[in-house]
């Protein structure tokens, strides 16, 4: 009991010097309401909502600053592409790579996946070799790799996750070989909020010659990231989910593995030399940036970094876990009602489902109550096979969410449970 | 009873409720009443699955009307389901292919309908036109005999 009085003690002193009303007010869509009651938004783990500095980055570029960035000798130009680098800059201190070439702009985490599959397995996947992901992976760390797999008849090997949603390490540990040449993994499941212990998976996977990419989809707006120390090979993440635009991504990858892999896409900006016979590439990051890049995309990107580092990401992580901790006390209180992912180490993610309820149904009533939530397999199908269950009720947090919406939330899921028992 | 004079009976039986918990406590009660559909019919090949939530539909022809039976995993869309089925079976091919379904807009259901809700209507509808048309073919087309030259 006088730990719970000190944990509330403790989150009042956050909240305070967090000043979570002030981050409201600049999430403009927070003011608006869903039929006819102040928008709830738990759907964060889908795509966070944008601070207006995200937002007013946007809309000043495409007002005063538009134009095709690198080889124009014009002014704005030039201006675009500085900016356009030095946003490069930020995102490498961001995640402390070595070097901006590192720093390769893609679409989103998807992409970012996507190129690794396809470039790294021209350059290193043999027939017989092995690629291990785990069971909580996201379609789009399973998919791009079955596809990789079938083209250079390499297996795909999955590690087993425990109950508790946590990865299982001996089953990991089993899977390891000197045929194993990637494994692919999420720091952060979008389903469950396990956070994996990503170092020890990457020291482990190195001990046996293989390379390791992370998905960080959903752990880069939440914990701090320093891909030297976690010593990964790849590193992924979206903007959308780190408070930034839709549309940009980040691909890390070590220089050396980078210079490794062909080019991804062909195109304009990703070219040294054209012509007819042979095409030369460019140097890296350019190489893998084929095309007119998302450039406001990346300036957007700029701002919603400086938005979480001016915060902290550790007072992020504090605030989210005490939120994390009010919700699944509260949330699991609820009579019927079984929470999945009950891993020690957690994001702020609380999933779960409602005795004999679909999860469509419960997310139809919570809906109307004005509350986001997520339901369905949330893009992890062989994870909901695991849990033989039909899909997942889910509400993600960001650092604009608050108790009074846990408790709405809760209200909701309550009057679902009685409607539809 | 037509198309038209079933959409106007749930049209005002909804006209009664006060807020959409009303409305969405009537879809749950039909939704769990209801055996919809014989489990023989319950199999993979009738399975319309959603993003959200699944649905299977069988279809009949008797008498030149079909008949339609269905059930869902989910109970609202299960109730849903079963206004379709209220509206659509038993009518005739024609009739089924000609449906407009404006109903579901005039008792403000039109968000179950949308295709981004994933939840196997709007695949249904189209499954329910599909075999109206099939039926239609098969047995109310004149079929045109082979002549026997030999």
């Amino acid at each position: 009991m006088r730990r719970f009085f000190l944990k509330a003690f403790l989150f009042k002193i956050l909240c305070v010097e967090f000043n979570i009303n002030k981050i409201r007010t600049e999430f403009p869509v927070l003011l608006r309401e869903v039929y006819n009651k102040p928008i709830v938004y738990l759907d964060n783990a889908a795509t966070t909502q944008k601070p207006k500095v995200v937002i007013d980055r946007l809309r000043d570029y495409y007002e005063t600053e538009n134009s095709n960035i690198h080889r124009g000798v014009h002014f704005m130009s030039q201006e675009a592409t500085s900016a356009f680098e030095h946003a490069r800059e930020n995102v490498r201190a961001f995640i402390n790579a070595s070097s901006p070439s590192e720093i390769i702009f893609t679409k989103g985490t998807t992409e970012s996946i996507n190129l690794v599959a396809r470039s790294f397995g021209k350059a290193f996947l043999r027939k017989g070799d092995e690629v291990v992901i785990s069971m909580m992976e996201h379609h789009s760390n399973i998919v791009p790799w079955q596809m990789v797999c079938e083209d250079y008849g390499a297996t795909l090997k999955v590690a087993e996750i425990r109950p508790s949603g946590e990865i299982n390490l001996e089953s990991l540990k089993s899977l390891l070989s000197d045929k194993t040449k990637m494994v692919a993994i999420t720091h952060v499941s979008n389903a469950l909020g396990t956070v994996n212990p990503v170092n020890e998976i990457v020291q482990l996977a190195h001990s046996y010659g293989a390379y390791v990419l992370i998905d960080g989809a959903q752990a880069v707006a939440h914990h701090q990231v320093d891909v030297q120390d976690m010593n990964c090979d790849f590193y992924c993440f979206s903007g959308h989910k780190m408070y930034g635009p839709m549309g940009i991504g980040v691909l890390y990858g070590k220089e050396r593995l980078l210079d490794q892999m062909p080019p991804y896409q062909g195109g304009g900006e990703m070219i040294s030399q054209v012509t007819f016979k042979k095409t030369t590439y460019n140097n890296l990051p350019f190489k893998f940036e084929a095309g007119t890049p998302n450039v406001a995309g990346v300036l957007g990107l700029e701002k919603a970094i400086g938005f979480l580092v001016n915060l902290g990401l550790k007072n992020i992580s504090t605030y989210e876990n005490q939120l994390l901790d009010y919700a699944t006390k509260k949330i699991g209180d609820i009579d019927a009602l079984t929470i999945f992912g009950k891993s020690k180490q957690k994001s702020g993610i609380v999933s779960f489902n409602l005795k004999g309820i679909h999860p469509f149904d419960a997310g139809t009533i919570i809906d109307k109550f004005g509350i986001a939530v997520r339901t369905g397999h949330l893009c992890t199908q062989p994870l909901i096979q695991f849990y033989n269950i039909p899909g997942f009720i889910r509400a993600s947090f960001a650092v604009y969410n608050n108790k009074d919406e846990v408790d709405k939330l809760c209200v909701a899921i309550v009057k679902a449970r009685d409607m539809l028992l | 009873m037509s198309i038209q004079e079933t959409e106007s009976l749930i049209i005002a039986e909804f006209e009664n409720f006060e807020d959409w918990l009303e409305k969405y406590n009537y879809l749950i009660e039909m939704g769990k009443d209801l055996p919809m559909i014989d489990p023989k019919f319950k199999t993979k090949s009738n399975l319309i699955t959603g993003c959200q939530s699944s649905v299977w539909l069988h279809a009949e022809y008797k008498n030149g009307l079909v008949f339609f039976s269905a059930d869902s995993d989910a109970v609202i869309t299960k109730g849903i389901v079963n206004l379709l089925i209220r509206v659509l079976s038993g009518q005739t091919t024609d009739a089924i292919l000609n449906a407009e379904l404006d109903f579901v807009n005039s008792i403000g259901l039109k968000e179950h309908l949308s295709p981004t809700r994933s939840n196997g209507l709007v695949s249904m509808i189209k499954q329910m036109k599909l075999y109206a048309l099939a039926f239609k073919t098969k047995y109310e087309t004149p079929q045109t005999t082979s002549e026997n030259h030999g």
